[in-house]
């Protein structure tokens, strides 16, 4: 079994024409507000990310780490709504021009209704999804309805799945593999060893999408380390704290600093 | 595919991929437990030598006669060692952490009981033990955190969310999604990703099996009525699950009331009409939540029932109306409580004495010769401060104030 063509992964296969290693980071919609949210994305894609994971807010965020799940309660603090979400995401992927995925939790797809919610995301130009408490064997709506309209769900590699499940991950999969580089929740550093590596060619060869890594990627160095070993880069916590440290303006540097 | 651990649409393993391998092993741990006689003979020999099984029932004589109904029985899981029905679920789990050869417990806490019987069981086998409690349950709870926390236990106070037993659970998974490789996550209810639900339920089926033979022996006949207090459900499947072939036994869940009807009024998620099906903390149940699936703040007078969730299991026997679901108010829970201290001598804890609120409305319109069991599924020594305030007793307060003057002068009394 093989996976679908799709727009994000043919536009993922033409950026890496031009580039070794291409940039995914991650915000939070709503958080602190969604006009910031469109500012941080207009600052990113100035700055030289490729793609970006847009995550809608959800109360119980169970694999995210401190930061991002300060950023989900505060964003839902604010009234951060699924509605607006979409709205947002809409105005962010018909003004800027790098692929947008929707990063969030199986609840908001589920009480939207994830025909709507699939549905939605085509309409508004969402590429595919990232939904991390969703796999495939509890998902089969939610990827025959992401099939149906080409879109892509990303499913995600872990140092504790073996190279069978890699596999069937694969089969259900379309536009890259998101593989963390260690256990854990978001926003942790990772030790990027010998061992990355090895886990990172296993990866490699258990899927013929590209590869994205992510978890704990936070420097230039982390960003080098995966040159040659991985498709995409995934930054995500780290410019939401740097985002908190040093207000929206800091975010533009910070990610010159890791493509430089 | 594999789709397990359903009961009609509820339940399921909603879970991240990190954590697939490790409920691969466990769900094996547990089936080979399950299917291994010495296994639950083992469980039995310890619940008898450490902790006081089978615990009795007993008959309130005086409420019975007063109420002029139904003789009213209760199953005495507060004389369990820890005071609660707790620790049936989590001694079966500290075998089975054993037998798959790990190191290290964590459970959430709501009330403090879950606790207190993970970092006994923890004290006992000798695993490391990290507690995660909401830190409003934290301030609510003192007297539980501080004997967690003698038995070796490290008491973490999350500050997430609304501060309670779901914020609790999520960071129990944060724990456990890096740490799965020496650790076992003792889910203290019958939530949660399968085999979670069908696992502490079985666990806690020891009170049910216990419960029926006893009042075949005791009354000649089964109850009428069963009722236990839901929270996240599970002394409410071990009572239940005793009961579920006999057809004419009527099984009563109840859940907090809290100040009644309305969203972030109380913890009711199937008596009332607040909840909507959704997908949260790893299974599919009836969750209070708004119409994007944002979970919403919930109130209860007990620590215990104040959850946003309910054991799928149990969503499957609302729908099926196997189990009739009712909620007692606060107001009427302290009642029932003082009712039951002041005229039998027993301390419901407030979890429970929901039960008994439930029991005692409806006793005095059944005949004197049905009986109904109320499940008194821990007892009230850690709500000593909640239960002072309830009811505002002067000698409480005067005596927590000195206490308070002794350590501001530095003196220990």
């Amino acid at each position: 079994m093989s996976h679908y063509p799709t727009k994000l992964e043919s536009s993922i296969k033409a950026a890496r024409e031009k580039k070794d290693l291409l940039l995914m980071t991650h915000i939070v919609l709503g958080y602190p507000n969604f006009d910031d949210s469109i500012r941080v994305v207009e600052d990113m894609v100035e700055a030289g990310v490729d793609l970006m994971e847009l995550q809608i807010p959800f109360s119980e965020p169970m694999a995210d780490g401190p930061v991002i799940l300060k950023a989900n309660s505060e964003a839902l603090k604010a009234g951060a709504t699924v509605e607006q979400s979409f709205e947002v995401a809409e105005r962010i992927t018909r003004e800027f021009d790098i692929p947008f995925l929707f990063m969030t939790y199986y609840n908001i797809l589920f009480c939207t209704g994830v025909n709507e919610f699939v549905e939605r995301c085509d309409n508004i130009g969402i590429q595919g999804c990232i939904v991390p408490d969703l796999p495939p064997a509890e998902g089969q709506d939610y990827l025959d309805a992401m099939k149906k309209h080409a879109l892509a769900p990303v499913h995600i590699f872990t140092p504790n799945t073996p190279e069978p499940r890699m596999r069937f991950l694969s089969d259900n999969s379309a536009g890259f593999i998101y593989s963390v580089a260690r256990k854990g929740v978001t926003g942790k550093d990772t030790a990027f060893s010998d061992e990355t590596s090895q886990y990172l060619a296993t990866c490699r060869a258990s899927t013929d999408l590209p590869l994205a890594v992510g978890f704990g990627v936070k420097s230039k160095d982390d960003v080098d380390f995966l040159r040659g070993k991985a498709d995409i880069a995934v930054v995500g916590s780290e410019t939401i704290r740097v985002m908190e440290q040093e207000g929206v303006a800091g975010v533009k540097p910070f990610i010159q600093t890791l493509v430089a | 595919m594999r789709n397990t651990g359903y009961y009609s649409q509820f339940g399921g393993a909603f879970i991240p991929e990190i954590l697939v391998p490790t409920f691969d092993e466990l769900e094996t741990a547990y089936l080979e437990a399950k299917d291994d006689p010495s296994f639950w003979e083992e469980y039995l020999t310890l619940m008898s030598t450490y902790s006081c099984r089978a615990t009795p029932i007993t008959r309130l004589d005086n409420l019975s006669e007063q109420l002029g109904g139904a003789s009213i029985y209760c199953k005495r899981e507060d004389l369990n060692h820890t005071g609660a029905h707790k620790v049936n679920n989590v001694m079966g789990q500290g075998l089975l952490t054993k037998r798959m050869g790990k190191t290290r417990v964590i459970a959430e806490t709501g009330a403090g009981q879950h606790g207190v019987a993970t970092a006994t069981m923890a004290a006992k086998f000798g695993f490391d033990c990290t507690i995660y409690m909401g830190a409003h349950d934290v301030a609510r709870q003192r007297p539980n955190v501080f004997w967690m926390e003698q038995m070796g236990a490290e008491v973490i106070a999350v500050t997430e969310g609304s501060q309670t037993l779901k914020d609790a659970i999520n960071e129990a998974f944060r724990d456990w999604v890096s740490n799965m490789d020496n650790t076992h996550y003792a889910l203290g209810t019958a939530c949660g990703p399968h085999p979670f639900p069908e696992m502490v339920s079985w666990f806690q089926s020891i009170i049910g099996t216990e419960a029926r033979e006893q009042m075949l022996e005791r009354t000649g006949n089964l109850p009428s009525r069963v009722y236990a207090c839901v929270g996240g459900g599970s002394n409410a499947m071990g009572l239940f699950s005793g009961f579920f072939d006999d057809e004419e036994v009527e099984l009563v869940g109840v859940e907090a009331g809290g100040r009644g009807r309305g969203a972030g009024e109380h913890a009711a998620r199937l008596a009332y009409d607040d909840a909507t099906i959704g997908v949260a903390q790893g299974y599919k149940t009836f969750f209070l939540q708004n119409r994007d699936g944002q979970m919403q703040d919930t109130h209860s007078v007990s620590a215990g029932l104040d959850y946003v969730g309910v054991s799928p299991i149990l969503s499957h026997l609302h729908e099926t109306k196997r189990v009739r679901f009712e909620a007692a108010t606060d107001d009427d829970v302290v009642a029932a409580m003082q009712r039951t201290v002041r005229n039998e001598g027993l301390i419901p804890a407030l979890e429970s004495s929901h039960a008994f609120a439930q029991a005692y409305a409806e006793a005095p319109m059944m005949s004197k010769d049905e009986n109904i069991l109320i499940n008194m599924s821990g007892r009230a020594d850690k709500d000593i401060f909640t239960v002072a305030d309830a009811i505002e007793d002067p000698k409480w307060r005067e005596f927590i104030i000195d206490k308070a003057k002794g350590y501001q002068k530095g003196v220990n009394q």
